[in-house]
């Protein structure tokens, strides 16, 4: 092949990916900026620039803050009991025990299940008076409580489904890297008389490093990214206190079809990945040691 | 953990029933759905051992709502998009690991983008996009923003890159063309990618719900899931034992396939996770 022709037939072969890419990823991209310094078209009233009166807007929307608030909650609620849980899930069923395939079914099933599923199984669970919630802390002798239907207990709710959605799936990136750890470090450990939780702290939590950062940054954009059971379970509410920055980007754009302030909202999320993808190549660089 | 000491007694016991219960806890959502979904609506959310089961629930919410049709749009949505995705990211996968094109460096950071920034989030600009293009509510609106998928262009430039050039220059010299060595040579050899790429592919477009809510508002062009979301919460009070129904039935085709291939259901997403 000539010089030439290595970029021709490197070209023709991109061609149909870069198209689609610059097209659904790239432009929309920019364009969300572009779109968020004008205002939403209406009937008779093409859109105008309007400078950064939709940033302004949003700087003075408490919805838009309390969504923002919500969702930093529910990041912090979701990403270290799920990491959590699917590191214990790892470490017990990666060892012979009876029922091992079971096991390891039961944790990840709901990986598989689709969110909106998932999102009616536990609204009937949570059901007030009728669903199984309500029904065990009936047996307790605790009073009826309706628990997505309360401020106080609404996010919590949506957490706790995140999680048993979630862990499961990061349980086998951990599976897949405790299966990578030499037998000889154990016994090497051994010999040296070594205790289980000393062995894990100082051998097996540092190789699991990668795994750990790969399913962390996986977590925090499904946090911004997974808004499906808010739109089943509580469309935001009550009084929007489960309304997730992406779900309010939803409401305002498809609910009150206010595109350009949509627009806005969006530039804040994009903002919010594009930190999280600076964030994760330097530390990847400095931190992290692949064996 | 593989632990240092070889575990026996009540610790080792009690570390069993720990993950059993674990389990036990982590199933039982599932378990009280289909309690509910194979009993009559009288049990649903009583548990007597003598409750009669049936499937009347079934057959209430397949002739409740467009299932089938449902069903098909799903399947052809899936399709759609893996076929697309597998073509496209074949071809780009190839250039980038094969081809010292100018300005490769830089294009490939360009497609990591889409790594970071879905389309589940640019679905305001998106959806101008296909206003614009005058397909609302039809399957290929729903499908065409993942049609070229950063993650599949990224896994199989990996796979490729680990090929033997000497095979490459082999079938070239008998004389091949590039799209020839492509397909005789990388595909084949790239082919657990591919499954474990399409299993994850099929599960996640099986499951999308936000952008195809947004797009889609007729029959013809609902997938499931949101079928099942309309079904849910306007078509039906609140008769769960057939919004259960309904629910799980969506879910069967999905659950019933990750049954039979666990295996490489979890080889897959943990291949496709770690690349």
């Amino acid at each position: 092949m000539s010089r030439f022709s290595v970029h021709i037939h490197g070209w023709l072969l991109l061609l149909p990916a870069a198209v689609l890419l610059v097209a659904f990823t790239h432009f929309p991209a920019a364009a969300t900026l572009y779109h968020s310094f004008f205002s939403t078209p209406k009937p008779g009233r093409s859109a105008v620039y309007v400078g950064l009166d939709n940033y302004r807007a949003m700087f003075d929307d408490p919805v838009f803050w309390q969504s923002l608030a919500n969702n930093v909650w529910f990041a912090l609620g979701t990403i270290p009991a799920s990491i959590g849980l699917a590191l214990l899930m790892a470490v017990l069923v990666n060892r012979k025990l009876a029922g091992r395939g079971f096991l390891r079914l039961a944790y990840f099933t709901p990986t598989i299940l689709p969110m909106i599923a998932v999102a009616n199984i536990w609204l009937f669970f949570y059901t007030p008076q009728y669903g199984l919630l309500e029904q065990l802390t009936g047996l307790l002798g605790l009073p009826s409580h309706n628990w997505l239907g309360s401020r106080d207990t609404a996010l919590a709710c949506v957490i706790v489904v995140t999680i048993w959605k979630e862990a499961g799936f990061f349980m086998i990136f951990y599976l897949a890297a405790l299966q990578g750890i030499a037998p000889s470090l154990a016994e090497a450990a051994a010999i040296e008389g070594a205790s289980r939780w000393y062995f894990f702290r100082r051998v097996t939590w540092p190789l699991l490093a990668p795994t750990t950062l790969f399913v962390l940054v996986n977590a925090v954009i499904n946090s911004f990214r997974l808004v499906d059971h808010i739109i089943v379970m509580t469309r935001g509410g009550p009084d929007n206190v489960t309304s997730l920055l992406l779900f309010y980007i939803y409401e305002v754009g498809f609910k009150f079809w206010d595109l350009a302030y949509a627009a806005a909202l969006t530039m804040v999320l994009l903002a919010i990945l594009a930190a999280l993808a600076i964030g994760q190549f330097v530390f990847l660089e400095r931190r992290v040691h692949y064996q | 953990m593989n632990g240092p000491q070889e575990r026996h007694g009540p610790a080792c016991a009690l570390e069993t029933g720990g993950a059993w219960l674990l389990a036990l806890l982590w199933i039982s959502p599932l378990a009280y759905a289909l309690w509910t979904a194979f009993h009559p609506a009288e049990f649903s959310v009583r548990f007597a051992l003598d409750a009669p089961l049936t499937l009347q629930n079934f057959a209430n919410a397949w002739n409740a709502a467009p299932f089938a049709r449902y069903f098909v749009n799903t399947v052809a949505l899936v399709t759609m998009v893996l076929a697309a995705q597998l073509v496209i990211g074949t071809l780009a996968a190839y250039a980038f690991a094969r081809y010292a094109f100018f300005g490769r460096e830089v294009v490939f950071v360009l497609v990591l983008v889409q790594l970071m920034i879905m389309p589940d989030v640019l679905i305001v600009e998106n959806y101008r996009t296909m206003s614009a293009l005058g397909i609302l509510d039809s399957i290929p609106a729903i499908g065409l923003p993942y049609m070229a998928s950063a993650f599949g262009i990224f896994l199989l430039r990996q796979t490729f890159k680990t090929i033997p050039r000497e095979l490459d220059e082999a079938a070239r010299v008998e004389g091949a063309g590039a799209l020839q060595v492509l397909w005789k040579v990388y595909v084949p050899l790239a082919r657990p990618v591919y499954v474990a790429y399409g299993l994850v592919s099929v599960s996640y477009h099986w499951n999308n719900f936000l952008w195809p809510i947004i797009v889609t508002n007729t029959v013809g062009s609902r997938p499931l899931t949101v079928g099942l979301q309309v079904f849910s919460s306007t078509d039906q009070g609140i008769d769960w034992s057939i919004i259960t129904a309904a629910t799980l039935m969506t879910s069967a085709p999905l659950l019933v396939a990750f049954l039979l291939f666990q295996r490489q259901f979890v080889q897959s997403f943990m291949r496709a996770g770690i690349r």
